[in-house]
Parts: C-alpha cells; sequence; structure tokens
C-alpha cells in the first residue's frame, strides 16, 4: 500500500517536472526574442526640456524603428530594444540617483545626461559600476582619462564655435563679438570657452559677462547693456530652448542687425514661431535633418518621430546620432558587450560603421583623441546652419578631428 | 538711459499684472498659491492654442485665457483648497497643497502642450523711437492693455458690490458672513478671479515674449517676491511691488554685472524685509 502510494507520488512529481520543463521549454522557444534595455537619462522638464525630452524621444521612436524591423541582431539573437527614460531635472543629485536607478535595473548602456554639471555628476555612478554613457555635456574631464565611461554624443561648443567665428570674420566681416549667457555653471562655462575661442581667432571681444538669471521673460533690460557695446556679432552661449526666440526678438527690436548664433542644438520651426522673420539669419550648430543633406533614411525618422510625438524637433537630428552608433557598435562587437562594457571600450578604436542619415553617407565612428586623448566622441558632423522661414539652410559641414 | 527707463517700465507694468492674481488669493484665503506661474503659463498656451492652432483671434483668444484658467482656479478652490482647508488650520499644508498643483500642473503640462517653447505672431508691428530708445508697438499695446485691466480691476474690487464682499471678506471672514455674505460661493469666485488674472496676464504676454511649459516657477517666486516688497494681501502693494521688481531689474542690468543683478535684488528685498517685513503697503501676515 505504502509502496503503491510512494509510486503514485513519484509518478505525480515526474509529471509535475515534466509539465514544468515542457513548459519552460515552450516559454524559451516562446520569448526567443530578448529584450535589450537602453536607459536615457536627461533633463525631461523645465526650461531645458527640449534636450532631454527630446533625446528621450529619439531614442524611443528610433527603437521604434528597430523594433518594427524584427529587432536588432547581436550574435545570435535578435533583441527588442526597450528604452527607459528618466528625468534627473538638471538636477545633479537628481542625475546621480537616475544613474543609480537605471544600473540597478541592469542597464548598461545609456544616452545623457543634458548638461556638464548633471553629467559630472553621474559620471560617478558610471564609472564605479562600468555602465557607458553617452553625455550631450562638453566638459572635457567627463572624457579624459582616467574617466573611461563617457563618450560625448556631439559636437562640443569649444569646437564648433570657433568655426563658426572663422566663417563669420571671413563670410561677414565680423570684428567685433559680444558673449550673453544665462547665469549658470554650464552657459558660463561655454561662454568663457567660446571667448577664449573668439579671442584666439583675432576677434574683438566687446562684451562677455553680461549673464541672465534662469526663467527670465523679458530680455530686453540686458541686451540693451550687450548691444550698447556695438558688436558685430552676438553669441548666445548654452541658450536654452525655451529663451533663444524671445533673445533673438528682443535683440532685434532693439535695432540689433548684426548676425547672432549659438553652438547648441536648437529647433528653427520653434525659434521662428516666437521671433518671426527675426529669425532668419540666426546661426546654429546642428544635425542633418536639413534637406540639402539628409538621406532618405534620416526622412524615414522625420516621419516616424512625428507620427510618435506630432511634430518634428530638428535637435532630435542631432540625437539620433547617439543611440545609432550605440547599437552599431554592440552589433560590431557582439553578446560579450552586453555584459562587459569592457568590450565595448575596447572596440572604439578601430570601429567603422555606416552614417545612415547623411545623402553622401560616409562613416560613423568614434573621435576625440585631439581634444581628449582618447576615442570619446561620436563622429557626429559639424553641420552649420541658419534659419530661414522656420527651416534650416546648411552653411557648411565640417567634420571633427580625428 | 530713456531705454532703460522704458525698459523698467514695460517690464514693471507686466509685472504688476503677474503680481495682482496672487495676492487676491492671498488676501481672501491667506493661501500663497505657489501654483500662480503654472496657471500664467496654462494661459500663455490656451492664448497660443485659440490663435495660432485654431486660428481664432488673438482677443478671443486672452478672453479665454481667463475664462478657462479662472474656472480651473474655481475647481481647485471647490476640490482641492476647501476640503483641505476645512480640516486642517495649519498653513504649511495649503502651502505644499499648492507645491504639488504647480508640479502636477507643469507635469500634465508637459505631455499635453510639449517641450518646445511657443509664441503668436505679433499683435502690432513696428517700433515707436523715443529720444533714441526703442519701444516696439506691440509692448506698447500690452501695456495699454495691461494698464486698463489692472484699473479694471481696481475699479471691480473697489466699487461693486462682489468687489466689496471680497474685501469685508479679507478683512473679517466671520462679520462678513454675519451681513448674509455667501462665503463658499465668493471664495470660490476670488479664487477664480486671482487663477484668471493668472491665465489672462500669461495670455497677454505671450504677443511680447513666449511660453513654455518650464516657465512656471521663475514666475512664482518673481510673484511671491513682488508681493514681499509691495505687501501681501494688498492690491495697490502688489501693482507697487511688481513696479518696485521690474526698475530694480531693468537699472540693476544697466548698471551692475548681469550676474550680480539678482543677487543685489535679493540683499535689498531681504534688508527692507527686516525694516519693514509687511512690505511697503502690507498688513501683518494672517
Amino acid at each position: 500500500m505504502i509502496l503503491r502510494q510512494q509510486r503514485q507520488s513519484a509518478l505525480r512529481k515526474a509529471l509535475i517536472l515534466g509539465a514544468a520543463a515542457g513548459a519552460l521549454a515552450f516559454g524559451t522557444s516562446a520569448h526567443a526574442e530578448e529584450t535589450l534595455k537602453i536607459g536615457a537619462l536627461g533633463v525631461m522638464s523645465g526650461p531645458f526640456a527640449g534636450w532631454g525630452g527630446v533625446m528621450c524621444q529619439t531614442f524611443k521612436s528610433r527603437a521604434g524603428m528597430w523594433n518594427d524591423d524584427g529587432g536588432v541582431a547581436i550574435g545570435d539573437k535578435t533583441y527588442k530594444v526597450e528604452v527607459v527614460c528618466v528625468d534627473d531635472k538638471g538636477d545633479p543629485k537628481g542625475a546621480q540617483t537616475g544613474a543609480e536607478k537605471l544600473v540597478s535595473e541592469g542597464v548598461k548602456y545609456i544616452q545623457g545626461p543634458n548638461t556638464d554639471s548633471t553629467a559630472e555628476s553621474a559620471k560617478t555612478v558610471m564609472e564605479a559600476n562600468g555602465t557607458i554613457n553617452m553625455p550631450y555635456a562638453f566638459s572635457k574631464s567627463l572624457y579624459k582619462a582616467p574617466a573611461s565611461q563617457s563618450i560625448l554624443g556631439m559636437v562640443a561648443s569649444y569646437q564648433v564655435g570657433p568655426v563658426i567665428y572663422k566663417w563669420l570674420m571671413e563670410n561677414k566681416g565680423v570684428k567685433k563679438i559680444a558673449f550673453v549667457s544665462e547665469n549658470n555653471a554650464d552657459p558660463i562655462k561655454q561662454r568663457d570657452e567660446g571667448s577664449a575661442g573668439a579671442k584666439a581667432l583675432g576677434l574683438e571681444v566687446v562684451s562677455d559677462q553680461e549673464t541672465y538669471e534662469s526663467g527670465t521673460t523679458d530680455f530686453f533690460p540686458i541686451l540693451t547693456k550687450v548691444i550698447g557695446t556695438a558688436p558685430d556679432h552676438i553669441v548666445l552661449s548654452g541658450v536654452s530652448p525655451s529663451d533663444v526666440g524671445p533673445l533673438i526678438k528682443a535683440a532685434r527690436e532693439l535695432g540689433f542687425t548684426g548676425t547672432m548664433s549659438t553652438e547648441t542644438g536648437q529647433d528653427p520651426k520653434a525659434i521662428y514661431e516666437v521671433a518671426g522673420d527675426a529669425a532668419n539669419g540666426f546661426i546654429a550648430a546642428g544635425g542633418a535633418s536639413t534637406e540639402a543633406i539628409r538621406s532618405d533614411f534620416m526622412v524615414k525618422f522625420i516621419d516616424r518621430y512625428t507620427k510618435d510625438w506630432g511634430e518634428w524637433n530638428d535637435v532630435a537630428g542631432l540625437f539620433v546620432y547617439g543611440p545609432e552608433i550605440m547599437i552599431q557598435t554592440l552589433q560590431s562587437v557582439g553578446p560579450k558587450a552586453l555584459e562587459d562594457t569592457e568590450a565595448f571600450k575596447a572596440s572604439l578604436d578601430g570601429f567603422v560603421g555606416k552614417n545612415p542619415f547623411l545623402k553622401d553617407g560616409g562613416e560613423l565612428k568614434y573621435v576625440g583623441r585631439t581634444d581628449y586623448g582618447q576615442a570619446r566622441q561620436v563622429s557626429v558632423p559639424i553641420v552649420v546652419q541658419q534659419v530661414e522661414n522656420g527651416e534650416y539652410k546648411p552653411l557648411f559641414v565640417g567634420k571633427l578631428p580625428d | 538711459m530713456t531705454q532703460v527707463m522704458l525698459n523698467a517700465l514695460v517690464v514693471g507694468t507686466t509685472y504688476a499684472l503677474i503680481a495682482l492674481g496672487i495676492t487676491i488669493i492671498f488676501s481672501i484665503m491667506k493661501v500663497v498659491n505657489f501654483a500662480h506661474g503654472q496657471l500664467y503659463m496654462i494661459g500663455g498656451f490656451v492664448v497660443y492654442y485659440f490663435n495660432v492652432v485654431f486660428g481664432l483671434p488673438f482677443w478671443f483668444g486672452l478672453v479665454m485665457s481667463f475664462l478657462i484658467v479662472g474656472l480651473l482656479g474655481v475647481a481647485m478652490e471647490l476640490f482641492l483648497f476647501r476640503p483641505v482647508m476645512l480640516r486642517v488650520k495649519r498653513e504649511e499644508v495649503t502651502m505644499l497643497l499648492a507645491m504639488g498643483t504647480a508640479v502636477f500642473l507643469e507635469s500634465l503640462a508637459l505631455i499635453v502642450f510639449g517641450e518646445k517653447q511657443r509664441g503668436v505672431p505679433p499683435i502690432a508691428t513696428g517700433i515707436v523711437e523715443l529720444f533714441g530708445a526703442r519701444l516696439p508697438t506691440g509692448r506698447i499695446v500690452v501695456i495699454v492693455v495691461a494698464a486698463m485691466l489692472i484699473a479694471a480691476l481696481m475699479a471691480f474690487i473697489g466699487y461693486t458690490k462682489t468687489g466689496r464682499a471680497l474685501r469685508a471678506m479679507a478683512q473679517d471672514r466671520e462679520a462678513t458672513a454675519l451681513q448674509g455674505v455667501n462665503l463658499k460661493w465668493l471664495s470660490a469666485m476670488g479664487f477664480g478671479l486671482g487663477t484668471g488674472l493668472a491665465g489672462l496676464s500669461g495670455g497677454l504676454l505671450v504677443a511680447i515674449f513666449a511660453v513654455h511649459t518650464g516657465a512656471g516657477t521663475a514666475i512664482s517666486i518673481k510673484a511671491f517676491l513682488m508681493i514681499m516688497i509691495g505687501g501681501a494681501g494688498v492690491l495697490s502693494g502688489a501693482i507697487l511691488g511688481g513696479f518696485v521688481l521690474g526698475f530694480l531689474e531693468s537699472v540693476g542690468y544697466a548698471l551692475l554685472p548681469g550676474s550680480l543683478t539678482f543677487l543685489i535684488i535679493f540683499l535689498i528685498v531681504i534688508c527692507f524685509l527686516i525694516v519693514r517685513p509687511n512690505g511697503i503697503m502690507g498688513k501683518p501676515w494672517g
């Protein structure tokens, strides 16, 4: 009797185990397609939401395109890309806890943060946990050894600024230049670097100490003083997307007839909507979405972004390079890079991918040896463009030094 | 210097309009509405949507900004502040409630309106030159309208039955109730009037500045600063506070390095409040 009960119990256990094994096997088969979780950490609210928010949206739209195509193949497996966005609110503490949150969720690759102070704060978490991130911040200490986990995802202000000033000297006869920035660490740093670059080129810097407070609505008072120094050109250093239109409008209303520029990514439609015709001729560094240079693939991405978020933002044409090269590199290195970012880093020097966003194609690789001593910058093209009736018209396209 | 003085006039007038709404709510409810800036921002977006997206006249959008944000304020009073104030007497609870509302409105606005700055087509074109100073016509229109709105509000508060009831409630709620005034209705109306003014100022000023979803916090801080200078809960004090801040800001930017301007303004306000804690025209808190 006992023996029969034992046999029945053993049989039952075998059946349960068999069923469990079957379910496990079936489950494994059903979930053969795995998920690659990638983070986006940046300022997604407040005046700078035009950067971090767009960065997150860009990544989500690009991920949507990959996923619609069946996912990204890394080694033998195909992965659906899942983007986890965390808003650091432009606060260094928020960036650190945001980075910790992403790391605790097993995220190894992150886009952002968007400012020097937040990127510096997140850096400690990135370095300690071997997490790769692509900040859109220009502090050199993020990318110079001994730091190794951060890769600059765009062109830095000190790289594009002198290029713009030189072009202005040669093409517009600019001799006197003024800088105005928000009274915050990042814009002030960019202003100082820009001013030093302008002086090195032989320009006369007539004003580089004027700043306005965050949240300023009326720029007449500050610009009255700046324009009083009679500059040929005004640089809006590190200007937030929410301030650029009102600043241009106020400068023109005060009678300033010279040229104006910024080194940060801006959306021409938004600028034009606020400043109207006064925005025409405003020079900014940007992505590769202008009609003259974009590829069919960029058009496809613009359509996707517009479908997802209701409206195109030109800054997305800049942010799309980061996730693109990140995924291309992971595909090139293979599955080992998914867990171990050392393998990813080891590939940076030799990696050469394809730039799908430019009409003329070209390479997508890691540069930065000249400025940072190691390959820690994405080879985003230097696209200098000017606003024309709400669109960007490219002035020239340059390349970052290796 | 003429330009600096004109700048001060424009900034002061716009600030005065912004400060009025927050001081009305404070005077009748004893609530420091930290969501004032967010309501200003919503007012700006209301005008943007009516004028740019739906193609309706700017002035229609402006009326709608007052009505929509005013109704939002009535809802806030009825469903948020009133239930809380009935159960809790501690002032910090309503302040926290206002702060929470501000965060909620800003987050919601980001989802609904997106991250871009928005502007409307100019309501007037051209520049007027005055002793070498430049004043865009659009700004002149805004100053005139703002001045008219301020005058209309003062007349409403000073000479209408409802306005007198609001003043009475601000002075003594119990005595006002004993006179047969419906305090529940009046509170909701007063709160709605205050928030409607925030919406109206946001809607009017979008014509010369721009609006974005993150604009609210800085506006709230400045509005708070203005009523501290002028005297919390006093309408004329709010107007004066707006002009004082506008003057300090414009002259400060002209004479000092930009980074020092607000540092010195805050220093002046701190010193001033030590000497006169109730502001220029203020009454004691509460």
